[in-house]
């Protein structure tokens, strides 16, 4: 084989990406894996992981220098001092907001598995057949029972440790020994499901941390510094998991710096020949050649690369012909709850950092249930001590102050809800040509909102956390709604949706470009509705399917 | 701190402001003005910070000071690298406003006064900044006392002197019980 000429091309290397190149290497093809910032090496390169806070200058806090170098991350919680090399760079990296969106990237070999939230959940029968019950969007060309085994395949690569609840809407899967409720946790839980009938459930939440050694990995160590990067490898990343298994056959390459530029088409063949990247070091361009392109490259990126390609025939990009592409962005909308103070358990408290926390799953418009919305949301949260920042309301300052500021106080506990977004057609991305990035390319320009449907659900998200809170006897309760920004919630979705009818959707039910067939989108961009579930086990299931139905299909000579 | 903890931090937000939390989570205020970069603290403006962040935090039976974890020093890094310059104003003006008030109720320097001295004024000045942040407006300007007190309390927590002698600290803690006996006396965990 020629330097340049692999059986496949993947086209980024966080969770979607990583799970490509594992699939695809151990069915024998030779892979080529890019990925368009640093290599980032398995605990050699953790170089926080092991720190304590006194050794960071600001404790872990921001300056304003990172306050200016970061106009997008300094939005939310991830612009700290901890952790900010996984982070990319904003100003290297601008794009539009026709409307605010809050974008929060990672660009470097991993991408966002190594500071993703790790929550792990399957979605539902109801959740695939939602859009076509509601007659919204479009229909999902896929149900459940297609997706359930690349579910139970993934969960047991990955390592997920959850409880089997045996809810039709939050299907069990291959859940590794679940974490442990604190005994907060565990009485506000015994409560819910008591006042509520059983209709409303709290419970652990399922997490991609091993709590038993899995996979030659080491058990979870409780020390909740998973975002640093996990020396123990306890969390699932594309380092800790799906790379060394892919490294392991011998077939892979692995090519930092490369930035996709463009998949090359042949518009005779309707066939992609390889891709074209521009190395982000030197700037020089090169041309890899492949029999099939996985697109992994988070989903605005993805779609950013098809907005790019073959732009002689399309001049919308590949994959445009149906007017979809770009449109239908999702994501999760949060950021508001309730919160109370716990009595009668001053003589109980936990030992360990637990990287974990409760989950509610959703209860609206289910079972019965008939909001004036449609779909739902669900909770996470849990409970704790307040530690040092609490204040002391009757003391000033002093030894006494001090000493009993070193005692934990009341126990807490809080929720924070996240609801479903709807796919609405003009939520969408678009390429902005005017302005350009570092390496001169032109930027993603996004125009999205939440609408009616979003807003009215948040009230239910607010005020049912007041209600189940109140319900188990938490005093003290208020509710917050700290607002929500499209990008928020970091799980964009959509934009490159599957579905049944080339007409309407720009993949197809095994995410092959409709126009180009050897080549797939298997990362978020493929969503056709959000569910309110995290989404990453969702795209591990989807790549893992796409790549056996790639490889059979190269086998059959049909691609 | 991850996105569930950045949550939970939220949920602890209950009827009062979680003092040093700010640094963390509202970064969001537009902040295009040049850093300020005139804030030359000599080894006496240092010492100085760290006889008030003494008084706040001192010694005890129980554990060392914060003189001992060095919070002065913090505090100048903090006032440099992450305050606003009004902020930066409002502390460095706020350190010639401690020693006026200790001249006028001491009649000296506060480095010159007894330990008790000095907590009887800090105590005057800390009751000062709570009254003022009661009918204080989200955009009204911070109280120097209070900004002292935040980063006594954030730079000595933080340290590894209030993270293990102070409170606990287990780097690797290898299992999590989620319901273990405590009582009165037992330290709280750090972070």
């Amino acid at each position: 084989m020629a330097d340049n000429v692999y059986d496949a091309i993947v086209v980024g290397s966080g969770i979607s990406g990583g799970w490509a190149a594992k699939e695809l290497t151990e069915k024998g093809l030779k892979v080529l894996l890019l990925e368009r910032g640093r290599n980032l090496e398995h605990v050699k390169d953790y170089v926080n992981a092991t720190k304590g806070l006194w050794e960071f200058p600001h404790r872990g806090g921001r300056t304003q220098e990172m306050i200016n170098n970061y106009p997008v991350l300094k939005r939310d919680y991830p612009l700290n001092e901890t952790n900010l090399d996984f982070w990319v760079n904003d100003k290297d990296c601008p794009y539009t907001e026709k409307k605010r969106f809050d974008w929060y990237r990672g660009y470097q070999v991993g991408g966002r598995s190594l500071m993703w939230g790790r929550q792990s959940y399957r979605w539902s029968p109801m959740d695939f057949e939602a859009n076509a019950k509601d007659g919204i969007a479009i229909d999902w060309p896929l149900r459940y029972n297609e997706v359930a085994p690349w579910y139970d395949y993934v969960e047991k690569f990955a390592g997920i440790s959850g409880n089997k609840d045996g809810l039709p809407q939050l299907p069990d899967g291959q859940f590794l020994p679940p974490m442990e409720m604190n005994c907060v946790e565990k009485d506000v839980a015994a409560r819910i499901k008591s006042h509520f009938k059983g209709q409303r459930l709290m419970t652990i939440g399922r997490v991609a941390n091993i709590t038993v050694a899995h996979q030659g990995r080491t058990a979870c160590q409780y020390r909740n510094k998973c975002w640093l990067g996990c020396p123990f490898g306890a969390y699932f990343s594309t380092q800790s998991s799906t790379l060394p298994a892919a490294m392991k056959t011998g077939n892979l390459t692995l090519r930092p710096f490369s930035i996709v530029k463009k998949v090359l088409y042949d518009k005779d063949k309707k066939r992609a020949t390889g891709v074209e990247v521009l190395d982000a070091e030197t700037n020089q361009t090169y041309e890899f050649k492949s029999k099939i392109v996985f697109l992994c490259a988070s989903s605005f990126n993805s779609t950013w690369v098809l907005f790019n390609s073959a732009t002689d025939v399309w001049p919308g990009g590949l994959g445009s012909s149906s007017g979809e592409l770009g449109h239908n962005v999702m994501d999760h909308h949060f950021r508001c709850g309730a919160g109370g103070t716990v009595e009668g358990f001053d003589d109980k408290y936990f030992y360990g950092r637990r990287a974990n926390g409760i989950y509610i799953p959703r209860f609206r418009n289910v079972n019965g249930d008939k909001r004036d919305y449609i779909r739902g949301f669900g909770y996470q949260g849990g409970a704790s001590r307040q530690g040092w920042k609490r204040d002391v309301a009757e003391m000033s300052i002093g030894g006494e102050y001090k000493d009993a500021l070193t005692e934990p106080g009341d126990w807490t506990i809080g929720m924070t809800a996240f609801g479903e977004i709807l796919p609405y057609h003009e939520n969408s991305i678009s390429l902005d040509k005017d302005k350009k990035d570092k390496w001169g390319l032109p930027v993603l320009s996004m125009d999205c909102e939440i609408k009616a449907n979003e807003t009215k659900m948040r009230k239910d998200m607010m005020e049912d956390a007041k209600e189940m809170l109140e319900a188990a006897g938490v005093k003290n309760v208020s509710t917050y709604d700290n607002l929500y920004t499209m990008g928020m919630g970091i799980h964009e979705m959509g934009t490159a949706r599957m579905g049944k009818d080339p007409k309407t959707s720009v993949l197809n039910r095994n995410n092959q470009v409709w126009d180009a067939p050897n080549v797939f989108v298997t990362d978020g961009a493929c969503m056709v509705s959000a569910a309110c579930q995290n989404p990453s086990l969702t795209y591990m299931a989807l790549t893992a399917r796409a790549a056996e139905f790639a490889v059979n299909e190269l086998k059959k000579q049909n691609i | 701190m991850d996105r569930r903890e950045a949550l939970s931090r939220v949920a602890l937000i209950l009827g009062g402001t979680v003092i040093g939390a700010n640094i963390f989570l509202e970064g969001c205020k537009p902040a295009d003005k040049k850093v300020m970069t005139g804030l030359d603290f000599q080894p006496e403006d240092i010492a100085y910070l760290d006889e008030i962040a003494d008084t706040i935090l001192p010694t005890t039976a129980a554990s060392p000071g914060a003189k001992a974890a060095a919070v002065g020093t913090f505090m100048t890094v903090m006032v440099k690298d992450s305050y606003e310059e009004k902020d930066q104003k409002i502390f460095t003006e706020g350190m010639q406003k401690l020693q006026t008030a200790c001249k006028k109720k001491n009649d000296k320097d506060f480095m010159a006064c007894t330990p008790q001295q000095r907590h009887a004024l800090l105590v005057d000045l800390d009751k000062e900044q709570k009254d003022y942040g009661k009918g204080k407006k989200k955009e009204d300007p911070e109280h120097y006392f209070r900004m002292m007190k935040e980063l006594t309390l954030l730079g000595y927590f933080t340290s590894e002197i209030g993270s293990t002698k102070a409170l606990r600290y287990v780097e690797s803690p290898g299992k999590y019980d989620g319901c273990v006996p405590y009582k009165k006396g037992d330290k709280a965990w750090a972070t």
